[in-house]
């Protein structure tokens, strides 16, 4: 984990309330797709965890969902404003185990992740598929971003404007797969535990008070007992999660 | 430059500083991002008997200048922390270390005391009788002098160890509390801990909290942590270790003032993971720019 300044280079809204923002500067403790960076916003006492979208030497993106105040204060800030980051948080997604045909599943905000994750499989020379869900077309984002990288993408829609209508576990068991790595709500990540014909690696989101293990606030009961979210997780794996009901 | 070296029941800290208990495990996550043995010493994570999940998730909360937590005691349980925690530990920080304890029953007080009475890194004993978090324990021993005075009887006869009594602020009068505890024998009084408070859910319309209730920190609660801490002070002979809210140097000073020994930095490690090492940097110029020459004179300067 690394503590730094970061300066804002965009911050732009690219679907119903999702703002994408791209932040320059130091990425070197990020190692893997799936972790996340923690952000202090003036005005609020908790920094806000989120997802690495992509990163690269100079810089990375984030992508997010305004969902309260601190969020929203997040999208109304403007290039150039420097925010104070802990990045490299979290084990992120583990890529040698997907073997040669993986799949990803992305609900709403839980797609980010998948992108560097994808980017990371390709590059291994996996053929990665995309299953993305969202409730409807304006909310649909990141579709021809994974396109562009090479990856098959399938989208469904719980109103049925785009693609199969439905949510992503009707449309799983069309699809062949080794492996499976997902991320998104936990109504649909329970779902896809059900119908899932292979193992794979599910993103935890939890509230967290510090994001890298010191306050216990978001600790979880694993077949390998009590883990954190934050520096366990956020990513887990299909043999070591206890589904609560 | 000031002399930042305090005195805490004959043990030499040198400089007030003190992450408190729960807000930095047991010194592991953050030994990785600095030298702890800049510290005058840590609290560290409430144990308990025996080992504890805690609460249900969600157990934290946003608030104004503060959070929220209902984390309720977890730890590994006493067996762990002394065969696996402590001896992980030594190797990293050289200096006493104050154990903070937890428990349901007086015997379960005693109990660990007693345990942690042969461990040499041990400095001093924190007698949690106030987390908010713990249904029928914790706070329960807290909110009545009787059985606050019951709890440091027990643990005084488990252990030779100085003995400081951990005080909730939500009670009707912490200083008969605090007088009680000190009529039984504690070497000294550590507050405050949380203060119960709540959030609810705009999108949900309900807690955020699992638990529903749980224990605010943060710098929203200093004013009152101040307020209580010189209204100890007055009321016994004995140390105070003051917290609550605590996020800078200035605080650091005005908690002194007011009347503790030394000071404990809690949520503020939990946003800013370099808080202590930056306060402790902090001080020397602080001292200075306020004419501060030795930092343990000003110890209730304010009265």
């Amino acid at each position: 984990m690394t503590e730094g300044k970061y300066e804002i280079i965009e911050n732009t809204k690219i679907a119903a309330d999702v703002f994408k923002m791209h932040l320059s500067g130091d990425t070197s403790a990020l190692t893997r797709p799936g972790q996340f960076v923690n952000i202090k916003i003036t005005g609020y006492f908790l920094r806000r965890p989120i997802s690495v979208c992509d990163y690269d030497g100079t810089g990375m993106t984030l992508i997010y969902k305004t969902v309260g105040g601190g969020t929203e204060k997040l999208s109304e800030m403007p290039a150039g404003h420097t925010l104070d980051l802990l990045v490299g948080l979290g084990n992120g997604y583990d890529t040698s185990r997907s073997s040669s045909a993986p799949l990803l599943i992305g609900g709403g905000v839980g797609v980010p992740p998948l992108y560097g994750l994808a980017k990371l499989l390709l590059s291994e020379g996996k053929k990665v598929t995309v299953l993305l869900g969202f409730n409807r077309k304006e909310e649909i984002f990141l579709d021809d971003d994974f396109r562009k990288l090479g990856a098959e993408v399938h989208i469904t829609t719980a109103d049925g404007s785009v693609g199969t209508k439905g949510f992503v576990t009707d449309a799983m068991n069309g699809i062949s797969y080794t492996y499976f790595y997902t991320c998104g709500p936990m109504p649909m990540m329970r779902a896809i535990a059900k119908c899932a014909k292979t193992q794979g690696q599910y993103s935890f989101e939890e509230r967290m008070g510090c994001g890298f293990g010191a306050c216990m606030g978001c600790s979880c009961k694993t077949m390998f007992g009590t883990k954190k979210v934050c520096t366990d997780g956020p990513v887990f794996e299909s043999e070591e999660i206890i589904w609560q009901t | 430059m000031a002399d930042l070296s305090v005195m805490l029941s004959g043990i030499k800290l040198d400089n007030p500083i003190i992450p408190a208990s729960g807000t930095f495990g047991y010194g592991r996550e953050f030994s990785e991002l600095y030298d702890i043995n800049i510290l005058g010493s840590f609290s560290f994570k409430g144990t308990t008997k025996e080992e504890r999940f805690g609460n249900p998730t969600p157990r934290i909360a946003d608030t104004p200048s503060g959070m929220i937590n209902s984390v309720g005691l977890q730890n590994p349980g006493i067996d762990k922390v002394i065969n696996e925690e402590l001896p992980r530990l030594k190797k990293t920080f050289k200096k006493p270390l104050i154990a903070n304890i937890g428990g349901f029953s007086v015997e379960e007080y005693a109990y660990c005391a007693q345990r942690l009475n042969t461990e040499d890194q041990v400095g001093i004993i924190e007698v949690n009788i106030s987390c908010p978090n713990v249904h029928g324990g914790g706070m329960g021993f807290g909110t009545s002098a009787s059985s606050a005075a019951a709890v440091t009887k027990a643990v005084r006869s488990a252990t030779k160890k100085p003995v400081y009594i951990k005080l909730s602020p939500n009670v009707t009068d912490i200083c008969e509390i605090a007088k009680a505890c000190e009529a039984e024998g504690a070497d000294g009084i550590s507050l405050i801990n949380t203060l119960l408070g709540m959030r609810i859910d705009l999108r949900t319309k309900k807690p955020v909290i699992a638990n529903k209730l749980g224990g605010l920190s943060g710098p929203a609660i200093f004013p009152v942590a101040l307020g209580m801490v010189y209204r100890v002070y007055d009321a016994v002979n004995i140390p105070i270790m003051g917290m609550g809210g605590v996020s800078s140097a200035k605080d650091v000073i005005e908690m002194m003032l007011a009347g503790a020994s030394a000071v404990q930095i809690g949520a503020e490690n939990l946003v800013n993971p370099y808080a202590c090492r930056n306060i402790i940097n902090e001080l020397p110029e602080v001292c200075e720019r306020y004419g501060i020459k030795k930092i343990s004179e000003i110890t209730g300067g304010a009265h």
